[in-house]
């Protein structure tokens, strides 16, 4: 008798929804049927995730080589007649049918996420059996030269939210003459409404080892740090193990599959704070200091860690490098618009229907995404806000924008890191540009006066712009707020403080009316 | 030199004092068995680092997470980060405060909770997201918030 498989993911999500108590059901039940007829024997693999949020737990089970998907399955729903159900495939009223035939999942393009969710994260075999490690194979038989031409190709621009080429940054430290040069990812996270690096680490966290492994290639750096956020305990669980079995594999550590190179890799934890993220910051902090933001340049490719050149890249920039190593930068380049080449994995989350990870080529609008996501989950949608908490608040009226870096700019926007947030309209925006500006006073730097006293003053003008009882005041207040605006964009060293006035601008510009404007 | 916070500070410092930016480390494993950063902890470790006392004491401040007090035994984070807005938070937020008699960085008089905000934990679809000490907790609505804390109280 074969071994039906049947799959429990095991992110922070769906842990979260109850999946351990999920898991733990499905095996008490079918050892307990197993018992009394005495047949199948079963396997319970813990995988990643899907990124199908709405349908977490979704449970599947394989049969004839094909993938049957249930959900949302709750603990409580794990009585006999699902796990008969689950043990044949066969129709139950958490019945989604075969997960590849998902509407949602069928849909996108994941390249950087072809694996999310197919097997047990830390197994490196079948980590290998669905191409990973190609990459890397591909890149020791390549020149450090003909690695950045490769990535160069790809037209990959850093998924951390400012969209700097990334072979430009690797090609400045490659042609750096040092002793040491080194791989940093920046796994900080910190914008709301993201998780795209937190599911890469905690369900395909060997891309991202394998994407490092290649950079210190690229360049001839032979250590690398991954900088995570301590808001993700589960992440760093999971990278901890995966950095061990690499390294038991000799995919880490010295000479490597035998080539002759080495690198070590290191995972460091951050101490809740969101400007750790900016990458001076973030060096500062690996370097055991204060996070302070410290101006460009020298840039961190010439003078990063330690003054030495450094590579500093998101996580998603960093694991789409063995797809683009392993099919070459062209195959990555055919995807996406413009100079924005790819796919992106956006994140819809909020008060959002079908949340979850959605990847796709950049060019489809806005509108169309938040479609196939189904809109809010309840009230009706009303205003968006993309790229983060620097991102802009939108109405309806720029819903069709296309998901590109530069349409997004051309409405004084920006795509980020790819989260967008949805919410209904019992939003009031006056108030979403008061956390704007409350946000910036309470994680700035310091060290600039109209970010770190500029936000605070901001909190105060909106208030009295909630409070304003006459049409005059409202205008002066609001002028106050413009001219507010301008100092913080202006005379901010980084986005902290510069883009603070995004969410603050466009939402006083779009939904005017949340602050009053115009009222009598 | 008996005084046994000071040589615990010293011992484990000792582990990480020769790695690069070994400080941050450090100050993790110092919050996480003391429950916080013991005053003396500053001038006791920063000789071993070739740093000043106030280096330190400014690294220690710059981070949310370091706490200069004792901590609840449980930390109870509620996320008040904008998709978790959209989802009701601020009620989750008021309510909390209310419930528990505590503000944001307040510990409870009988030393079992901790309160504080963060700013997002990667839930962002099923908010009101929570974190206590590990563990995490979506779709949090008052009724949930008060069997998590009974859950605490039952296991003091
Ligand atoms: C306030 C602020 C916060 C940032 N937070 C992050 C972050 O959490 N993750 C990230 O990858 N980049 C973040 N960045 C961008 C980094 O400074 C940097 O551009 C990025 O790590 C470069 O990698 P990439 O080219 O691969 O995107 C932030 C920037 C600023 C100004
Ligand atoms: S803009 Fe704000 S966060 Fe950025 S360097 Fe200036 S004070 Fe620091
Ligand atoms: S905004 Fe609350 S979990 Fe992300």
């Amino acid at each position: 008798m074969m071994a039906v498989n049947i799959y429990v993911p095991a992110d922070s999500l769906s842990i979260a929804l109850g999946a351990d108590d999920v898991a733990k059901r499905i095996a008490e039940k079918i050892t307990k049927k197993a018992k009394q007829c005495s047949s199948s024997n079963f396997n319970i693999t813990r995988n990643g995730t899907r990124g199908l949020f709405w349908l977490e737990t979704l449970v599947e089970v394989e049969i004839d080589g094909c993938r049957v998907a249930y959900g949302p399955v709750r603990p409580a729903d794990v009585d006999d007649s699902f796990v008969e159900a689950l043990c044949s495939g066969s129709d139950h009223r958490l019945s989604v049918g075969l997960t590849e035939e998902i509407p949602e999942l069928k849909c996108q393009q994941r390249l950087s996420f072809a694996r999310l969710g197919l097997n047990d994260p830390l197994d490196i075999t079948a980590y290998q059996d669905c191409g990973g490690f190609a990459g890397l194979r591909q890149a020791i038989q390549y020149s450090p030269q003909e690695i950045v031409d490769e990535v160069q190709s790809s037209g990959l621009r850093g998924r951390g939210g400012a969209a700097f080429p990334t072979a430009i940054k690797w090609q400045t430290v490659l042609d750096c003459q040092a002793d040491q040069k080194y791989i940093v990812c920046n796994a900080d996270e910190g914008d709301s409404g993201t998780f795209a690096d937190r599911l890469m680490m905690e369900a395909d966290p060997f891309c991202l080892i394998e994407g490092m492994i290649i950079a210190g290639l690229a360049v001839g750096a032979d250590q690398g740090f991954i900088y995570l956020r301590s808001e993700y305990p589960r992440a760093a669980d999971q990278l901890l193990s995966a950095i061990a079995i690499a390294i038991e594999k000799n995919f880490l550590g010295k000479n490597i599959l035998g080539s002759g190179r080495d690198f070590k890799l290191q995972l460091r934890i951050g101490a809740e704070a969101y400007i750790c993220g900016e990458e001076t910051s973030l060096l500062r902090s690996l370097e055991g200091k204060r996070g302070m933001v410290s101006a460009k340049p020298p840039i961190p490719a010439i003078s990063g860690l330690m003054g030495q050149p450094t590579i500093v890249n998101n996580v998603i920039t960093l694991a789409s490098i063995p797809i683009i190593l392993a099919k070459g930068g062209a195959f990555y380049a055919n995807y996406g618009q413009g100079r924005s080449k790819g796919t992106l994995a956006f994140q819809l989350a909020g008060n959002v229907k079908r949340g979850g990870l959605y990847e796709f080529a950049f060019g489809m609008s806005l509108r169309e995404l938040l479609t196939i996501a189904g809109g809010c989950k309840n009230g009706k949608l009303h205003a968006v806000q993309v790229g983060g908490p620097l991102g802009a608040y939108l109405p309806e009226s720029l819903w069709d924008t296309p998901l590109d870096y530069e349409a997004f700019m051309a409405i004084e926007a920006g795509v980020g890191h790819g989260g967008i947030v949805l919410f209904n309209d019992e939003v009031d925006l006056a108030q979403q540009a008061r956390f704007a500006m409350e946000f910036c006073a309470a994680e700035s730097c310091g060290k600039c006066t109209p970010c770190r006293i500029g936000s605070t003053r901001g909190v105060e003008v909106i208030d009295r712009i909630i409070a304003s009882d006459s049409a005059q005041e409202n205008k002066q207040q609001i002028e106050l707020l413009d001219d507010l605006c301008e100092t913080m964009e202006l005379g901010s060293l980084c986005a902290m403080g510069g883009m603070t006035v995004i969410p603050v601008r466009s939402a006083l510009k779009h939904f005017g009316e949340d602050f009053k404007v115009g009222a009598k | 030199m008996n005084d046994p916070i000071k040589s615990r500070l010293l011992e484990l410092a000792a582990n990480f004092k020769d790695e690069l930016g070994g400080v941050m480390p450090l100050l993790h494993q110092v919050q996480k068995q003391f429950g916080y950063i013991p005053e003396s902890c500053a001038v006791t470790v920063a000789p071993l680092f070739r740093l000043s006392t106030a280096e330190v004491e400014g690294v220690i401040s710059f981070y949310h997470q370091f706490k200069r007090e004792p901590q609840g035994k449980h930390r109870i984070q509620i996320c008040r980060a904008e998709a978790c807005q959209a989802n009701g938070c601020r009620e989750l937020e008021a309510f909390s405060k209310e419930y528990l008699q505590l503000e944001y960085g307040q510990t409870s008089a009988d030393g079992l909770l901790s309160l504080d905000s963060v700013y997002c934990l990667g839930l962002c679809s099923h908010g009101p997201a929570v974190r206590v000490d590990d563990d995490l907790f979506v779709e949090v609505g008052a009724e949930k918030l008060q069997s998590i804390v009974e859950g605490l109280n039952d296991g003091r």
